[in-house]
């Protein structure tokens, strides 16, 4: 069959056209992830494996399934607010393996002034002190026991 | 290897199988998490921010962010009276150890934690070329650390300068809402350890969730209203001068 006159090279286009189109086809279905596109112009899977990287904070919760006595203690005072981990650091490792892993004592002259050093810019209802002028280079835990820190409070926490 | 046609009935099964598999991915790692169920946002409350820094070190040991660069930081503010146009801000290591005690006395001081806002209309996401940035259908914006190319793009599109690129991996990095934790049922590392819950995680699609009372009753405002981009970090107490 001849549609018209030399219609030949118009089909050896046709074809490497197609078979070039093919071969795009093909290399697209393997070189763009299948998760591609299913919420939007990104990876799905993308999701999902952030998702999965490892906590290092356990959270309070995982806390106070353990220590809830001196949740107990905490709770009765000006701190009640203030998670564990905001001042033991990270403990997820602990919280996974109490046994092995055991939280580093914590040094009060460091930590208490991070919050309560005075700062112009702090909220004026905040407690804050001149650190070195108010405690004469004693420790704070001297007067203050971090859990219940209300002077006389009493607890040995 | 002589492969027989009983083997070859063998082998398709378990290949067919096994490229199952393959075309997963990773596995679900929190099967009661449903992404349709949430929409992400977090209240930073001004007037509570003490400036200890708690946050930032937490985001940087639960995110492994390498030193000198942030996810969330918080600035210093200081106006002396009417000058709203020029505020003196600093920040010293993204206030990670704290703030020196200021030089100047009087005027309008206060801090103010920044972190991504996680925008509706995140002007970051549209800029990307290759599609390794985007926000997610809970509304956290995240990168996609094996598709991004580092081309510093969004770096330069966030008008909040809330992304970077990390030195080691060389791919634009960024808050995740801690996208790790709070599929898990936890809040994110900087409101968990925030002292005076200045900061708290909120998901807007929970009606019983109190940020909606929080919204009602109390005037709120978002960083670079102008831009609409949609931010979902809404500030309680914010000063007209931050930018």
């Amino acid at each position: 069959m001849k549609a018209f006159k030399d219609s030949g090279h118009l089909f050896r286009v046709a074809a490497v056209f197609l078979v070039g189109f093919i071969a795009f086809m093909v290399l697209r279905s393997l070189l763009v992830p299948r998760s591609f596109g299913r919420y939007g112009h990104y990876r799905a899977d993308a999701i999902a494996e952030i998702a999965a990287l490892p906590v290092s904070y356990a959270g309070h919760q995982a806390c106070e399934t353990c220590h809830s006595d001196i949740v107990d203690v905490k709770n009765k005072g000006v701190h009640k607010g203030v998670a564990c981990e905001s001042c033991h650091g990270p403990q997820a490792k602990h919280a996974d393996d109490p046994g092995s892993v055991v939280p580093a004592k914590l040094d009060t002259a460091v930590l208490c002034v991070r919050c309560h050093q005075a700062n112009l810019a702090k909220p004026k209802n905040f407690p804050q002190v001149e650190a070195a002028e108010h405690s004469g280079g004693a420790a704070c835990n001297t007067c203050h026991q971090p859990h219940t820190p209300a002077i006389g409070a009493g607890v040995n926490q | 290897m002589n492969i027989t046609r009983r083997r070859m009935l063998v082998l398709l099964p378990a290949a067919a199988v096994a490229w199952k598999f393959v075309l997963a991915g990773t596995p679900e790692d929190s099967p009661n998490y449903q992404m349709t169920e949430h929409w992400w946002a977090m209240l930073i409350d001004i007037t509570k921010c003490i400036g200890c820094g708690s946050c930032v070190r937490a985001c940087q040991l639960e995110n492994h962010v390498p030193d000198g660069y942030f996810r969330t930081w918080v600035e210093r503010y200081h106006i002396e009276d009417w000058q709203m146009e020029y505020p003196k801000v600093d920040s010293p290591d993204g206030g990670k150890n704290g703030f020196p005690v200021a030089k100047e006395t009087g005027g309008k001081n206060f801090f103010v934690p920044k972190l991504c806002n996680h925008c509706a209309d995140s002007p970051c996401t549209q800029v990307c070329p290759v599609g390794a940035t985007f926000v997610s259908p809970d509304g956290v914006v995240l990168v996609d650390q094996k598709y991004c190319l580092g081309c510093r793009y969004c770096v330069q599109a966030c008008p909040y300068g809330c992304r970077f690129i990390n030195p080691q991996t060389q791919t634009a990095n960024k808050c995740t809402l801690c996208y790790h934790r709070i599929t898990k049922g936890l809040t994110t590392a900087c409101c968990e350890t925030c002292p005076t819950g200045s900061r708290q995680l909120a998901n807007l699609k929970d009606p019983k969730d109190p940020i909606h009372e929080f919204l009602r009753t109390h005037s709120v405002q978002v960083l670079k209203p102008h831009l609409a981009t949609g931010s979902k970090c809404f500030y309680y107490g914010l000063d007209g001068s931050v930018r």
